[in-house]
């Protein structure tokens, strides 16, 4: 089936629940109402039409001007070779999004990527926990607006740049070299160090 | 993962928690594993990764779209020319642009020479991990003439950072045709060799057969691609199924573990698929180096890659599985979003479900089969 095929199935079970196919740029994806997102994936691996047995892959979309979190559905069908992109939206302030791991087992892991990474909630998700990042890591690094606290138990994130270290040494050997007769120059004041930034996450 | 372990001791006085890694030696990277044991029998395995975390696709958002395939090879560094082929698909569908058919010729050729130098790693490893050191070197002696075959090729011999959105870097150099061939006859001897040294060793057979079997269907819910897939008995590879670059004018075979010394699925089977898998590489590139077509190897490429707005899937079939580029575009200069889709990442997720009753030391030989390379995991 081609993807505008598989939509209009989709469509044909779940009507408006299902947006419209989105304009076909390059891949096209069609948006699906967040409380729906379970059963249109059961739906789209359990129908022998479609028979989506395979999650290629579950991501997230950081949006910050409409404020929304797109969650991300690549399904595949190895049976009948076609594809189609869900996408549920969510709100950035407290995305939460129904969990479709009770369809492929492969979402277990990927919920939790896209909940370390960008904070959605997965309700139902019987593991949701970080995965890349340690547990007790501030915020959510591919949203946007995401700043970078000051380091991570007391490592710092920031580093000097190791040549300003090799020109104070230069300095340094140049100024104890200089002969005692000449009136001393004043001592170079070292090159400025990047602010201490490494308060404690 | 402190909380989880006390709750499980609590729980029950009769386990012991194994730390296995991070810096274990057959966790091929750094992963850990929390180990479940009770005795030598396995209760349950929790893989807890991250620790080669670089936020690649965080970089992805923040250089613009040629600057980020230097970082694309990170992703994968044993075998780097399919994170580099993937990327540079997903960028030239954004921008509807046609690839010359040599650069389409070259790439075919750089990959497939790249999934041999991967699988040598793998087999060669694999077969470290279950006690036999010998044929680790010799994969790793074969591995280095395909890495200066490389090196001649790109100026790398890890990091490739051959392809490039719309092409590849470089040409062919002069007289790498036929070193190429040279090197692949001389090849096609030593994959009888080391079937014979290795592969249908009794004790390696031994260790291997009937261990970690994935059934096709959980391999399926689980998203695992690839060898691991094929392993399974499921008869799918992208490069015939849902051909890209050159790959619908080279004849070759898919090999599908049908349970070789023992069950379909099993550590044997996905070993053996890759052993295989090697051979058939050795004639695609055959193939390739024949029908090379002439003409350009790159093609025109604006100086400034500015894509419209939209978004773009491109799978390629990387050696540990599908390896999967979403690129988003918001019509800047820089991508909104690249996600990475790893074979590595869902085929660690499985061994949460295989590991429960097998031995510790099968443990060794599950992950050793499902060939993950840490970096892959993390991005």
């Amino acid at each position: 089936m081609t993807v505008q095929e598989v939509h209009e199935r989709l469509l044909a079970r779940f009507g408006d629940e299902v947006g419209p196919l989105g304009e076909p740029k390059v891949d096209p994806f069609c948006v699906v109402r967040a409380a729906r997102i379970v059963d249109v994936c059961r739906f789209a691996k359990e129908d022998p039409a479609l028979a989506m047995d395979f999650l290629e892959d579950l991501t997230a979309l950081d949006w910050p001007k409409r404020n929304v979190i797109e969650v991300v559905y690549h399904l595949f069908s190895y049976r009948h070779r076609h594809a189609i992109v869900l996408k549920v939206e969510a709100d950035r302030a407290a995305p939460r999004v129904p969990t479709v791991e009770g369809v492929w087992r492969a979402a277990t892991w990927f919920e939790r990527e896209v909940y370390d990474l960008f904070g959605v909630e997965f309700a139902g998700h019987s593991d949701l926990r970080r995965i890349l990042l340690p547990d007790d890591w501030i915020g959510h690094p591919l949203r946007k607006d995401y700043q970078e606290a000051g380091g991570y138990r007391g490592f710092d994130n920031v580093r000097e740049n190791p040549l300003v270290e090799l020109r104070r040494l230069d300095e340094r050997a140049r100024a104890a070299a200089a002969p005692a007769t000449v009136p001393a120059p004043a001592a170079t004041p070292p090159a400025p160090v990047p602010p201490a930034t490494g308060e404690k996450a | 993962m402190e909380r989880l372990i006390l709750r499980r001791l609590q729980a029950d006085g009769e386990e012991m928690i194994l730390n296995f890694g991070p810096q274990h030696p057959s966790t091929h990277g750094v992963i850990n594993f929390m180990v479940e044991t009770d005795g030598e029998v396995i209760r349950k395995a929790i893989p807890d990764v991250g620790y080669l975390h670089r936020s690649i696709e965080k970089i992805g958002e923040q250089v613009g779209y040629p600057g980020f395939m230097p970082f694309t090879d990170r992703v994968d560094y044993v075998a780097a020319m399919f994170p580099n082929e993937g990327y540079a698909i997903a960028v030239e569908r954004l921008l509807k642009l046609e690839v010359p058919p040599r650069a389409q010729w070259l790439r075919a050729i750089s990959c497939e020479l790249c999934r041999i130098a991967s699988h040598l790693i793998s087999v060669g490893t694999m077969a470290m991990d279950i006690g036999a050191f010998t044929p680790m070197l010799h994969g790793v002696r074969e591995r280095e003439t395909l890495n200066d075959l490389m090196e001649a090729l790109c100026g790398a011999r890890l990091t490739y950072n051959y392809h490039r959105v719309g092409g590849v870097a470089f040409d062919l150099p002069e007289g790498w045709r036929d070193r190429t061939l040279r090197f692949l006859d001389h090849f096609d001897r030593f994959l009888v060799e080391f079937d014979r040294l290795i592969s249908f060793n009794e004790v390696f057979v031994k260790r291997l057969a009937g261990v970690a079997v994935i059934p096709a269907e959980l391999a399926t819910d689980y998203g695992l691609s690839g060898p691991n897939l094929r392993g399974s008995g499921v008869d799918w590879d992208l490069r015939r199924d849902l051909p890209y670059a050159a790959y619908p004018n080279f004849r070759f075979q898919i090999p599908v573990g049908k349970g070789f010394v023992g069950t379909v699925g099993d550590a044997f089977d996905r070993y053996y698929v890759r052993c295989l898998e090697m051979g058939e590489s050795s004639k695609i590139v055959r193939q390739a180096l024949e029908t090379l077509p002439e003409g350009e190897f790159m093609a025109k490429v604006p100086r400034r890659i500015k894509p419209e707005a939209g978004e773009a899937l491109s799978r390629v079939e990387s050696a540990r599985g599908e390896m999967a580029y979403y690129v988003v575009s918001d019509g800047t200069e820089k991508a909104a979003r690249v996600r990475v889709r790893t074979g590595s990442f869902t085929a660690m997720g499985i061994v949460d479900a295989i590991s429960p009753g097998l031995m510790v030391a099968d443990l060794v030989a599950l992950i050793a089969s499902l060939d993950v390379v840490a970096p892959e995991i993390d991005r």
